[in-house]
């Protein structure tokens, strides 16, 4: 009742959609073609180090990380570099592109060997070496995040999975649990972290059962059942129901104690110390009412969109509208079908138009829904209407910095408004004028 | 897979609410207290709540139409308004003057303010107040149910009035005489909608039960009108029955425009709520005092909502966010 005072954060229900999560991960043969953007991550695009007519192999270096903030980019195919083109990345900008002709052989780079980790130095050489983003969609290099101040005493594993369709995580659990165990007891070893949640929506029980089996002789690691509400698996959102801790805003989960990693990204973690066979394929979720067989599918990294849904087919008399990498919720419209599986891509939603299509809106009634649903406990209908006065010090009290996306005001408005789109225009226009 | 692709900014899907079904859940949920108004005071009550209720969404498109803006009908908002309005009305309302009301209700006090979403007093509490001001012995010609005559009698009340009002020779409240049953089930003089306690709640658990209003302002304007009540020794039951409070609170208190966003807003909301009423019932010079305290509070609401903000997850404290 008290913290209902303080904020409602409900959160909204949606449809879970997870029909794939029952099933076994296919992995889809080598394709045709492999386009390796040079940026699938937070941060500085990678430089490419090969050139047109290069023979690469599995495992070789195409991408260099470039600065403080990157990620290596490796091919996950042997065979000829065709082009170094320039592509738009999902987030827009035009990034350089490191195109591959498969031989199918897929002979591995002999230089893939398992690395040598004696200390948190080598340790995050090791993750910076995999190449290794977060693979819940939001691709921050891992190693960079890893990099933890010594305050930090918890790592918390996101297991959520709370967009709907998607099973990627899901199918990592019940089919990878050693990996992620090998990953969470490095992390802790090396970062000298003590403690370890999972945290996990209770609409899989398979996966609380499977991690609670895993971990449970596991000092320091516990497993928590989240409630299905979205978005369960924003960062801020699971630290304080895993933990409790309020991340400070304009600060990092390391303020109060904190590092998260997606589940999927943890389990890398061990399978490169195992393998050394760094990042170049992705689970990823194909579904959406426009797909023949809804699959989870295993695609090598560069794979273009329109191959992995040829792969799982689509269906003849229903024309694809809208084409998402990620979740409904957060995931972004693709222009095209030839845009390639990256690293942080968890699924790809083929929908109809019927699918595809939103209701149209209405004035705003201010009924006030989507605060109590923001996680965060902002005031969406408040914050819309400081921004149409351009009232930069309203948005600067109503906290407009914390918003993230998530794209749950949009979600439960009953006049069908785009709070979220609002949301995302006042942030940049305060930010915008907090650098003037 | 050559044809085009929609590109637009997630969230991709949403839920099936809309504004429409909100308003259609408050219609239903004023359905029973149409029916007791029927039952109460006769089938002339059906006729103004009909005639109003035209008129509202008459007025409303008549408007929109004028001033080239979309035509808002079908949202519904304007029915509730109609409804709302005529179950304030007693059942003798000449039409004229439902009519009036109409018009008063939604062009002056809602579509001048911009339509739905942007009226800052409730426009059928506008309608009522401004009809009861204006046409005030017409709007108090009360029509009794038999029972309710038989009643009065027997209590010895000096002149036919609401149970509110009742009173005896001497000017002493007979509230606290007046049969609860009678009371609960509304067979006593007042306006259409507000005697049927019964109605009301039925309407009310719809209400909770679609999720369509919180319980809050509710509950802690009765609540409120409770402790108040008992603290100066005034009947709690009979007060809370008696009056437009109970439809007040649970129709008219809660209308989303123009009550508090948040909880704590909302519980903020009802306790001034409670207040007023009892002011004014207790030590103001009218028996009811439920659309005032309801007008005066939908006033404040701007400020309630300001003060009453939740803390957002790991916001800095007040004022820190400035720098």
């Amino acid at each position: 009742m008290f913290k209902k005072l303080k904020r409602a954060a409900l959160g909204a229900s949606v449809p879970h959609e997870k029909a794939t999560a029952a099933m076994q991960t296919v992995k889809m043969p080598v394709p045709g073609k492999v386009v390796l953007p040079m940026q699938q991550h937070i941060g500085e695009p990678c430089t490419p180090v090969v050139k047109k007519g290069d023979t690469v192999l599995v495992g070789t270096l195409v991408g260099k990380a470039n600065g403080a903030v990157s990620a290596n980019i490796y091919s996950g195919v042997s065979g000829t570099v065709s082009a170094i083109e320039t592509v738009r990345a999902s987030s827009g900008a035009m990034v350089p592109a490191v195109v591959i002709t498969p031989d199918g052989n897929q002979t591995v780079d002999s230089a893939v060997k398992a690395p040598v980790v004696t200390d948190k130095a080598s340790f995050l050489a090791a993750v910076q070496d995999c190449g290794l983003v977060g693979l819940g969609g939001a691709g921050f290099p891992t190693a960079v995040k890893l990099n933890v101040p010594s305050g930090v005493d918890t790592v918390v594993i996101n297991a959520a999975e709370c967009e709907p369709y998607l099973a990627a995580d899901t199918r990592e659990m019940l089919e990878n649990g050693d990996s992620i165990l090998a990953g969470i007891r490095a992390v802790m070893k090396y970062l000298a972290i003590k403690n370890c949640v999972v945290g996990i929506e209770n609409n899989k029980p398979e996966c609380i059962e499977t991690m609670t089996r895993l971990l449970k002789a596991e000092a320091g690691v516990t497993v928590k059942t989240l409630p299905s509400r979205y978005p369960q698996g924003a960062e801020k959102v699971l630290i304080e129901k895993t933990t409790g801790r309020e991340v400070p805003q304009g600060g990092l989960p390391s303020d109060v104690g904190v590092v998260v990693l997606n589940v999927t990204t943890v389990s890398v973690i061990g399978k490169f110390l195992a393998t050394g066979m760094p990042l170049t394929t992705k689970r990823v979720t194909v579904a959406g009412d426009a797909v023949q067989n809804p699959q989870n599918v295993e695609v090598i990294i560069g794979t273009p969109a329109n191959e992995v849904l040829a792969f799982c087919g689509l269906k003849q008399d229903v024309p694809v509208a809208k084409l998402i990498s990620g979740g409904p919720m957060m995931g972004v419209a693709l222009p095209d079908f030839e845009h390639p599986v990256v690293k942080q891509t968890n699924g790809l939603l083929a929908l109809s138009a019927k699918a595809a299509a939103k209701p149209d809106m209405g004035p705003c009634i201010r009924c006030g829904r989507c605060i109590d649903a923001c996680p965060l406990g902002l005031a969406p209908v408040q914050i819309a209407g400081a921004f149409n006065k351009k009232d930069v010090e309203a948005l600067n009290k109503l906290c407009v910095d914390l918003c993230m996306m998530c794209g749950t005001c949009s979600y439960v408005c009953p006049a069908k408004r785009p709070v979220t789109q609002v949301m995302s225009l006042a942030k940049n226009f305060a930010k915008k004028e907090a650098q003037k | 897979m050559e044809n085009r692709l929609v590109v637009t900014a997630s969230p991709h899907i949403v839920d099936n609410s809309s504004t429409r079904k909100l308003m259609g859940n408050v219609v239903l949920a004023l359905l029973p207290c149409v029916i007791a108004s029927a039952l109460i005071f006769g089938a002339r009550a059906l006729l103004v709540i009909g005639v109003t209720t035209a008129a509202c969404v008459g007025f409303e498109y008549l408007y929109t139409r004028l001033m080239k803006k979309p035509n808002p009908v079908g949202d519904l908002s304007a029915v509730i308004t109609g409804i709302i309005l005529a179950l304030n009305l007693p059942v003798s309302i000449p039409l004229w003057i439902a009519i009036v009301g109409a018009f008063i209700s939604i062009v002056i006090a809602k579509q001048l303010f911009g339509g739905i979403g942007f009226n800052f007093v409730n426009p059928a509490l506008v309608g009522r107040i401004v009809l009861f001001t204006g046409f005030a012995p017409r709007m108090t010609t009360w029509t009794y149910p038999a029972k309710s005559q038989e009643v009065l009698t027997s209590i010895d009340a000096v002149a036919s009035a609401t149970p509110l009002q009742a009173v005896d020779a001497n000017g002493t409240s007979l509230l606290s005489q007046y049969p609860l049953m009678d009371l609960f089930l509304g067979v006593h003089g007042g306006v259409l909608g507000e005697t049927c306690a019964l109605a009301i709640l039925i309407g009310f658990v719809w209400l909770l039960v679609t999720r369509t209003i919180s319980a809050a302002i509710p509950v802690t304007y009765l609540a409120t009108v409770a402790v108040i009540s008992a603290l100066v020794g005034e009947p709690v039951l009979a007060q809370l029955l008696s009056g437009g409070l109970l439809f007040g609170a649970v129709f008219m208190a809660t209308d989303y425009v123009t009550s508090p966003f948040t909880l704590k807003g909302k519980i903020v909301f009802g306790l001034g709520l409670g207040i007023i009423t009892c002011g004014i019932r207790f030590w103001g010079n009218m028996a009811e005092g439920v659309s005032y305290a309801i007008l005066f509070m939908n006033l404040l609401v701007p400020y309630i909502n300001d003060l009453t903000r939740q803390k957002p997850l790991g916001a800095k404290k007040k004022g820190a966010s400035k720098a």
